[in-house]
């Protein structure tokens, strides 16, 4: 038996280092049972990196493994794969999701656990063909979700799910694990809206009370704060502070985070553009994206404006954008300036100088496999002809390496994108950073119109202010129309001039930011589906 | 920036597994093998040069046809199995040529100019049939090159062929299995600026032919409608978010590929000697998309230095193997070694499929 008084989990003096970038040093961990861990860390401090280890992911090992040890119940372990990692008693939600599209939440919950029974055929041929045992399989599927404490649709099919649902959904994959002794939640109330990440944070207590650990990583530092017993702050790799949850505050964490004082976004100066033209007109627009329906649209965006879109997860905010710049089937009047803009053509409404920044940065925000050169140079080049040498008159449209190498390198400065140099791979880089990357993408354009989808998701705090000024500056500075899609209220509150709350699909209230919170909350809730 | 100051700091052991990380293990091993057959040979009493001459004509003979893969690797269409279609536009064009009347290096030129249309129509019908099924284009582009070589055997019987140098002598129609190029454009390439030294002999034409077609290639992946290409088979909704015809691309993509194999027979003729008809297409996807395989390239990316390390490679195992081993138990097994090892050569290729990033 196990020495009684180890921790449950201890990880020692472990190192990494990808291809000679040392991304972690000498980190030191320790977890009890039932403790509620929170990790934080600017973007690319190392987090996932570390937590990838404890996982025993495909990726370490491919890229040379780690140094130091990990030891549970003070007995050394070594992870060669997921599967080692789970038979430990540990789980992973990672910040992607990893859940099968088209199946329902009950089949991805118990995926490759799932209860069977015996027939005739698999008698003869082995357990592979044994039928799934449904009935049995719902009733573990409704325990986990009410350990969780967050309703879903058990039945209904991940790609008709709203984000947030995802992300319960992988959550209960976790929890519906018997042996479960340690969970990983790796930026899990990044897609959720504030009450959500409320559900979350209970659902968070109630496990540590059943006696599971829970490791937090979250760039939203309050929730730390409201649910963890202890607190870890890394930076570039080194684990910076360790201590108890009721010792320390926010501007404590969020400056030690980034080794500096962070001043807090100021207060905006709302304006009133009401007498501004009217530079987009939406009318009666529906759109067809799964999980986010739009039914009914209508609405005027004023030249200059910074329109915020708020709303739950699910009632169709994040479909507006993606309507219009035709990435789903819409319908319905769109004018931009005066002409209509075609429906279902994105390369048209590019020609008509709008951009768009997508929530979904893995499926269409980036080329995981190209080097940040190209994500940030692509659209632009192919667009306006920007970043090309003509030769033959035109004829030869040849790529511009320099030029496509400033540019880069232009935004890597300016948004401090965390990187080894403008050839990296845009897979290589963490989260945050390919959200920057994202926006670089758009702000390469140029535009005069920029829909902006949840630009700040899975950014840390330091550079969450940076994003915004950077909006800002560009809507300030070049006249640029921005329309800023997000969950978070109080995001919104603090950039835009306006903020239209979509509810059930169709626009519930449009109010002037300054307007208390509790206003836009009743809103929200007004006509939901 | 970081990058130099890490190399600097790397030590040998570091520096020697970064070169076998970018060259691939499988790879260094087959081009020991290579290397080691090469030494073999004249122990053998298999002559060095002549083995080296051997194994650049059968280079130079295939690489075009390598080259072919490439556009559609990178456009996301995957593995042309459906190489059979663009050989078939290849083999109108040369029996056409000859049809009508056309002889010596004009005949070549002449083969060149009438594949071309096949190839953008049949090309074309390709690419539209793969952009219905995305996802499974392998399996498609099989079926494609299966039936179009079954088809053509009827055609190659039906079609009103005369020229006496290419029908059955008895019947007086339907084309013959083999026909000799002699009088047309036998080594019309590979003659061009030949270099003889002892038994060493280059044909630097055909050589020079690959390289304008691969700068070509090169070329054409560094202008702004290659870069699209590219992205669509990165990430096809990356590029149609940023206003890319993604099925444009892909048809694009199919159709250069369909070409280039219309013109890599040609060249392989050429240098052969004869035009193989019927069943002959069926035969030429496989060692090239093992070829390509072999020389580094995934399902997705494709450079043309995965081309020629690729091509050297799987022609140089499976033209040496055979004559070394032939020399060494002095019995003539040549056809069947050289069966085994260009099959052998094939299925380790696909097994090294590698998939892109999701
Ligand atoms: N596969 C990889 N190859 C090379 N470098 C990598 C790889 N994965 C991560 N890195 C690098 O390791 C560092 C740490 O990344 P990690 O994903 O752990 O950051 P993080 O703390 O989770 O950040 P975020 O808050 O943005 O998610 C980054 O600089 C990143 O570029
Ligand atoms: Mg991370």
């Amino acid at each position: 038996m196990a020495n009684n008084n180890a921790p449950l989990l201890e990880m020692r003096n472990i190192k990494k280092a990808f291809f000679g970038n040392q991304v972690l040093t000498d980190i030191n961990l320790s977890l009890a049972e039932g403790e509620v861990l929170g990790l934080c860390g600017e973007n690319g401090a190392g987090k996932s990196t570390l937590m990838k280890i404890l996982f025993g992911m495909d990726v370490i090992r491919d890229t040379g493994g780690y140094e130091g040890d990990i030891l549970i119940n003070g007995e050394k372990v070594t992870f060669n794969t997921p599967f080692d990692a789970l038979a430990a008693g540990i789980g992973m939600v990672h910040q992607e999701f990893s859940l099968i599209p088209g199946f329902t939440a009950t089949e991805n919950i118990l995926l490759n656990r799932e209860p069977k029974k015996k027939n005739v055929i698999s008698e003869v041929f082995g357990d592979r063909l044994d039928t799934l045992n449904y009935h049995v399989m719902t009733e573990r599927a409704e325990a986990a979700i009410d350990k969780m404490g967050f309703r879903i649709d058990k039945d209904m099919v991940i790609s008709e799910m709203p984000v947030g649902h995802k992300q319960f959904t992988e959550i209960a994959r976790e929890l519906s694990k018997d042996q479960l002794k340690i969970l990983i939640l790796d930026e899990p109330t990044a897609v959720l809206t504030e009450k959500e990440a409320e559900a979350l944070l209970a659902s968070i207590r109630s496990m540590s009370e059943k006696g599971i650990a829970v490791i937090f990583i979250t760039h939203r530092l309050h929730e730390i704060l409201a649910v963890c017993d202890r607190v870890v702050v890394m930076r570039d790799g080194y684990v910076v502070s360790d201590e108890p949850a009721a010792e320390t505050t926010v501007n404590e964490i969020s400056s030690r985070m980034v080794g500096r004082a962070v001043e807090t976004t100021a207060k905006s100066d709302i304006r009133d553009k009401s007498d501004a033209k009217t530079i987009m007109s939406i009318k009666r627009l529906w759109v067809d994206m799964p999980g986010e329906i739009v039914r009914d649209v209508s609405l005027d965006i004023k030249e200059g404006e910074i329109l915020g879109i708020g709303g739950l997860a699910g009632q169709g905010k994040l479909g507006i954008p993606n309507g219009i710049m035709g990435l789903y089937e819409a319908g319905g009047s769109v004018e931009f300036d005066g002409a209509k803009i075609p429906l279902n053509s994105p390369r048209k409404c590019l020609d008509a100088s709008l951009a768009f920044v997508s929530e979904d940065r893995r499926g269409v925000g980036l080329l995981l496999d190209e080097t940040l050169e190209w994500n940030v140079a692509f659209p632009a080049m192919q667009v306006q002809n920007k970043f090309l040498k003509n030769y033959l008159g035109g004829f030869v449209k040849w790529r511009d390496e320099k030029s496509i190498r400033e540019v880069t390198e232009r935004y890597i400065d300016e948004l401090a994108i965390k990187c080894t140099g403008s050839k990296q791979k845009a897979k290589e880089l963490s989260g945050g950073n390919q959200q920057k990357v994202c926006l670089a993408k758009a702000f390469a354009l140029e535009p005069k119109f920029l829909f902006v989808s949840e630009p700040t998701r899975g950014i840390d705090v330091g550079a969450k202010s940076l994003v915004l000024e950077a909006l800002r500056k560009f809507n300030r500075e070049s006249g640029v129309t921005v329309v800023m899609i997000s969950s978070e209220l109080e995001e919104l509150r603090s950039i835009c001039d306006r903020i239209a709350i979509i509810s059930g699909g169709k626009v519930a209230g449009i109010l002037p930011a300054s307007k208390p919170s509790e206003e836009f909350g009743m809103l929200m809730v007004s006509m939901v589906k | 920036m970081n990058e130099t100051l890490d190399k600097t700091n790397m030590t040998l052991r570091d520096r020697l597994k970064a070169f076998v990380d970018a060259f691939g293990l499988p790879r260094l091993i087959i081009a020991a093998f290579l290397l080691m057959l090469y030494i073999a040979a004249p122990i053998v009493g298999a002559g060095f040069w002549m083995q080296i001459s051997n194994t650049i004509n059968r280079f130079s003979w295939n690489a075009v046809m390598v080259l072919a893969m490439v556009p559609m690797i990178h456009s996301g269409c995957g593995l042309n199995f459906g190489l059979p279609l663009g050989i078939i536009s290849g083999l109108l064009g040369a029996t056409l040529s000859i049809e009508l009347g056309f002889t010596g290096p004009l005949s070549f030129l002449m083969a060149i100019l009438i594949a071309t249309p096949f190839a953008i129509v049949l090309g074309a019908l390709y690419g539209w049939l793969l952009n219905k099924i995305k996802g499974g284009e392998m399996m498609i582009a099989t079926y494609v090159g299966f039936s179009s070589v079954s088809f053509m055997c009827m055609m190659w019987l039906l079609l009103p062929y005369h020229s006496p140098t290419m029908v059955w002598g008895f019947s007086g129609k339907g084309l013959r299995t083999t026909i000799s190029l002699e009088g047309f454009y036998d080594k019309v390439l590979a003659n061009f600026l030949q270099i003889n030294i002892g038994s060493l002999s280059i044909p630097t034409g055909t050589l020079l032919f690959f390289a304008v077609l691969a700068f070509g290639m090169w070329a054409f992946l560094h202008t702004k409608t290659g870069t699209a290409m590219t992205a669509v088979g990165s990430n096809p909704t990356f590029a149609k978010a940023a206003g890319v015809n993604v099925d444009k691309m892909r048809m694009l993509s199919v159709v250069l590929s369909t070409w280039l194999a219309a013109i890599g027979i040609l060249v392989y003729e050429q240098g052969f000697g004869f035009i193989q008809l019927y069943m002959a297409p069926f035969y030429m996807a496989l060692p090239a998309v093992s070829a390509i395989l072999i020389g580094g390239a995934s399902v997705n990316k494709a450079s043309i230095a995965n081309v020629i390390i690729g091509t050297f490679l799987f022609q140089g195992i499976v033209t040496m193997t055979p004559t070394v081993m032939n020399n060494m138990i002095h019995m003539d097994m040549s056809e069947v070694i050289r069966v085994v090892a260009s099959q052998g050569m094939i299925l380790y290729a696909l097994t090294r499929k590698t998939e892109a990033t999701k």
